[in-house]
């Protein structure tokens, strides 16, 4: 076993550890820090400190040391934290991030970013506490073992800083570790100090230890390379002969216990977990309890429960046709497979499943990098934050999100001033909030800004030469802005109004199955909300028959079924059928007719109207009969075939035969391009109710689209 | 791409080890074979959805153990025999540039080694089956055995399975 296997956990916890920090900073109040808080952005970099040492990555250990440093002094209240300050935690806080990247590609990371902020670092140090804390590590390093030693003195010049004791003894016993594991973990120690003793066994290995460093610190360099419940760090008495003379309570922070010291062994101060926790527990994460997955072993996971189901329901079909089901046994067997299978699907998905915190907890420093950079004073709210989502879905929406709170904050949000001038506060609010809707989680981005502007939109899609009429409704016209090449702002800025943008973040949602929609009003401001389904990998179906074939629909878009009826059909422009539901004219689209599908039902009243929505478009989907609703894992065609226009993937039913999923606003497309394939009458599409407009902004939309493909 | 990756890895095989092992299937009358190692399993032919607004060939889809799988038939495709699905029809399960693909045949007959010798180039000729995709002709003492190259015909843009760029 080498070092270098135990890189990539190390690189994990240092990754959480900075994410960590930064949400401390920025939750952080410089007027009355929080000790609590700075406490565990102090115990982050510290960690990472040492486990940089360890591995000997310099220039990270470099980075941290100084920041550690300055961090212990605003920890004892010796430097003053301001915004500024803080600006420069979270700089180096991202140079840290680089760092670790670099490391993770075994590369180096570039000297002058680690000259630059080590700089700024330094600089920093010399103005607010007039002192220069880099000079005792200044020498390059060049083994773990003599930056550690290097670290310790430097620290040790110091009397606030990091706690620590001169040479003493400690006895640290390792649990339950593998013997090479502890050949590791001893070759470790005797980095840190003078192995002076051990022994013991697999179950517990005792080791006397002399080291200048303190108990925190062989624990930081060791939590690396093993679980801090195998670990027990306790300081002995200092007996050794040279170095009794110097444990001295020391003046400052005492916080070792130095002074209860009588006989040999006794055991004064338990081990290293409590004082390592608080910053694991700060951040919510319960890390002991959870382990780490690769996601692909959980896709595999949940296909292969699929396929129980899938196995499962087709045992019980058999059961059912072979007419055995009065066999009490069996049939009480099956309903307990059923179950058990349904459960452990639910379980399975369920891990699958991240808080949207995820995604959210990304925002703050965006919103406070972008309010800085565009001069505006913004709060930003988030809600819902443990509402969770598929982790596969979570990834894509971050893009999308990320562009609509770049757009409230440029465009939305109006400037300090120009706020006071309407008559509101002068800091905005953003609000960023998720919630389960049915099957859905329901996103909203909104903000207090001015809102869009009606005339705006209308007169530079008039420029765009998209259709428009006067008497557009306001959601027509916020349709609009998702045309490509569509934005109002006046100047292009560095942070939008390129005018790519809004068609992407359609684009993108709508290719995970879901809508975005947008509610305005001038002056109040804008309120985007994202419509997801809760996961990819499972359908809400619901089977329909044509002639001999089984389609499945998402429930999601369906909105209702009827039979229709002789007088609510109306002929139009020769071939094409409107059903009239209610007030409303949709067209009627057969699926025998999409499809070609034989021996299908042709005569519409004697057939189902299925009346479906999908990315704007509303009408009738006629099939001859309606099986039932039940949940499908969605498989893709295209991994081992194609994309199927009007088809949006496949699953297996019961009986183990595929069917196709329709894809809802794709086959309504596909009709169109039938039809106007066959007869090329424009007018024919021309939709006699108030969703023209829509419809024909949304052509044009593919039209482009397609001109661009 | 792909599948000139593996074009090359074949012919580095060919350089190594002079025998190579053949699938011989039968479509109507003539025999045609297929690298064995292109091959993951055999299986009848049923339970086949099909798929609206595809080529004639393209039977549908089909679940093989949970994975979506594409069928073939290749008669239809090469015009040979007539298309008939009964209890000898026999799916033949490929493994090309990373998919996996059904193909329809009329029987599956052996597994045949050929060296080096046995195989000669092939003729020009018909339009139902270009000489793009096949490697060669197998030479037994009185048979004859198409060698079909059968990721190449399969990726190809006439077999209409695998979406071209841009579209």
């Amino acid at each position: 076993m080498d070092i270098t296997d135990f890189y990539d956990t190390f690189f994990e916890e240092a990754a959480e550890l900075l994410s960590e920090m930064e949400q401390h900073l920025l939750e952080l109040d410089v007027d009355a820090p929080d000790a609590e808080q700075l406490n565990a952005i102090f115990r982050a970099a510290h960690s990472i400190k040492g486990g940089a040492g360890t591995f000997g990555f310099e220039a990270l250990q470099r980075t941290t040391h100084l920041l550690e440093n300055l961090l212990d002094h605003a920890r004892c209240g010796q430097l003053t934290l301001r915004r500024d300050l803080i600006d420069v935690f979270l700089e180096t806080k991202d140079m840290l991030n680089d760092q670790l990247d670099a490391y993770r590609q075994s590369a180096e990371p570039e000297p002058e970013a680690l000259e630059y902020i080590c700089k700024i670092l330094r600089q920093l140090a010399l103005e607010e506490i007039g002192e220069d804390v880099d000079s005792a590590s200044e020498p390059a390093v060049t083994s773990a073992q003599a930056s550690v030693a290097e670290v310790a003195s430097a620290t040790q010049s110091e009397a606030v800083s990091e706690p620590t004791t001169d040479s003493g003894r400690y006895q640290v016993a390792l649990l339950h570790v593998a013997e090479k594991d502890r050949r590791l973990l001893i070759e470790e120690l005797s980095h840190l100090g003078s192995v002076v003793n051990e022994s013991g066994d697999e179950n517990r290995y005792e080791i006397v230890l002399v080291s200048s460093l303190g108990c925190d610190d062989i624990e930081a360099v060791l939590c690396f390379v093993t679980e801090p419940d195998q670990l027990e760090i306790v300081p002995l008495s200092a007996a050794a002969p040279k170095e009794d003379e110097v444990p001295k309570p020391s003046g400052s922070s005492n916080e070792k216990p130095q002074a209860p010291q009588k006989s040999g062994a006794q055991e004064i101060k338990v081990t290293a977990p409590p004082t390592r926790k608080p910053p694991v527990q700060g951040g919510g994460s319960g890390e002991n309890s959870s382990i780490r997955v690769p996601v692909a072993k959980v896709d595999q996971i949940i296909n292969l429960v699929g396929e129980l189901v899938i196995t499962q329901s087709m045992l019980d079909q058999v059961v059912e046709d072979s007419g055995s089901t009065n066999d009490a046994k069996l049939s009480s067997g099956l309903t307990l497979l059923s179950r058990t299978a349904k459960d452990l699907q639910e379980a399975v998905m369920s891990v699958r499943m991240v808080p949207m915190d995820y995604v959210f907890s990304r925002f703050p420093r965006l919103v406070r990098d972008l309010a800085g950079k565009l001069g505006k004073e913004i709060e930003l709210i988030t809600e819902g934050k443990s509402t969770e989502l598929d982790k596969g879905l979570t990834e894509r929406i971050i893009d999308p999100l990320t562009h609509l709170v770049r757009n409230s904050l440029d465009h939305g949000i109006e400037s300090p001033d120009q706020r006071e001038a309407a008559g509101k506060s002068r800091t905005g609010n953003l609000l960023l909030s998720a919630q389960h809707q049915g099957g859905n989680i329901l996103i909203e981005v909104s903000d207090d800004g001015g809102g869009l502007n009606r005339e705006k939109i209308l007169s530079k899609a008039a420029a765009n030469g998209l259709a428009i009429s006067d008497n557009m409704n306001d959601e027509d016209i916020w349709q609009l802005i998702f045309a490509p090449g569509f934005s109002t702002a006046a100047e292009v800025s560095d942070v939008s109004g390129r005018g790519v943008g809004m068609d992407v973040v359609k684009r993108n949602i709508e290719a995970m199955g879901g809508h975005v929609e947008i509610d305005s009003r001038p002056g109040n401001g804008t309120t985007t909300r994202i419509v997801l389904p809760l996961t990819l990998a499972i359908l809400d179906g619901m089977s329909v028959r044509v002639g001999n074939e089984t389609f499945v629909l998402p429930v999601s878009g369906v909105i209702e079924s009827l039979q229709p009826c002789h007088e609510d059909l109306y002929p139009m422009a020769g071939e094409d059928l409107l059903l009239k539901v209610r007030e409303d004219y949709l067209p009627l689209l057969s699926v025998h007719a999409a499809f070609d599908v034989p021996d299908a039902i042709t005569e519409p009243a004697r057939a189902i109207a299925v009346i479906v929505h999908g990315q704007g478009c509303r009408y009738a989907l006629l099939v001859d009969e309606l099986i039932g609703q039940q949940q499908v894992v969605v498989k893709n065609l295209e991994t081992n075939y194609r994309k199927v226009p009007g088809v949006s993937a496949a699953t297996i039913l019961g009986d183990g035969s595929v069917s196709l999923i329709l894809d809802i606003a794709d086959l309504h497309r596909l009709h169109q391009s039938k039809k106007s394939r066959g007869a090329a009458f424009e007018s024919a599409q021309r939709i006699s109710n108030g969703t023209t407009a829509a419809i024909q902004a949304k052509r044009t939309v593919s039209n482009v689209e397609g001109a661009n493909a | 791409m792909n599948y000139i990756g593996a074009a090359e890895k074949t012919s580095a095989a060919q350089a190594q080890s002079r025998d190579r092992e053949f699938l011989v299937f039968s479509l109507g009358e003539e025999e045609y074979a297929i690298d064995i190692l292109r091959v993951q399993e055999i299986r009848g032919y049923d339970n086949v959805t099909r798929i609206a607004n595809a080529p004639d060939f393209i039977k549908g889809v089909s679940n093989l153990r949970g994975i979506i799988v594409p069928i073939v038939d290749l008669r239809i495709k090469f015009r040979l025999s007539d298309a008939v699905y009964d209890d000898q029809t026999v799916v033949i399960v490929v493994n090309i540039a990373e998919r996996v693909v059904g193909i329809v045949v009329d029987r599956v007959s052996d597994v045949m080694t050929l060296g080096d010798e046995q195989i000669k180039p092939a003729p020009e000729f018909g339009v139902n089956l270009p000489l793009d995709y096949i490697s060669g002709l197998g030479n037994l003492e009185k048979r004859m055995l198409v060698l079909v190259d059968i990721e190449k015909l399969l990726t190809s843009r006439e077999m209409e399975l695998v979406a071209e760029a841009g579209e």
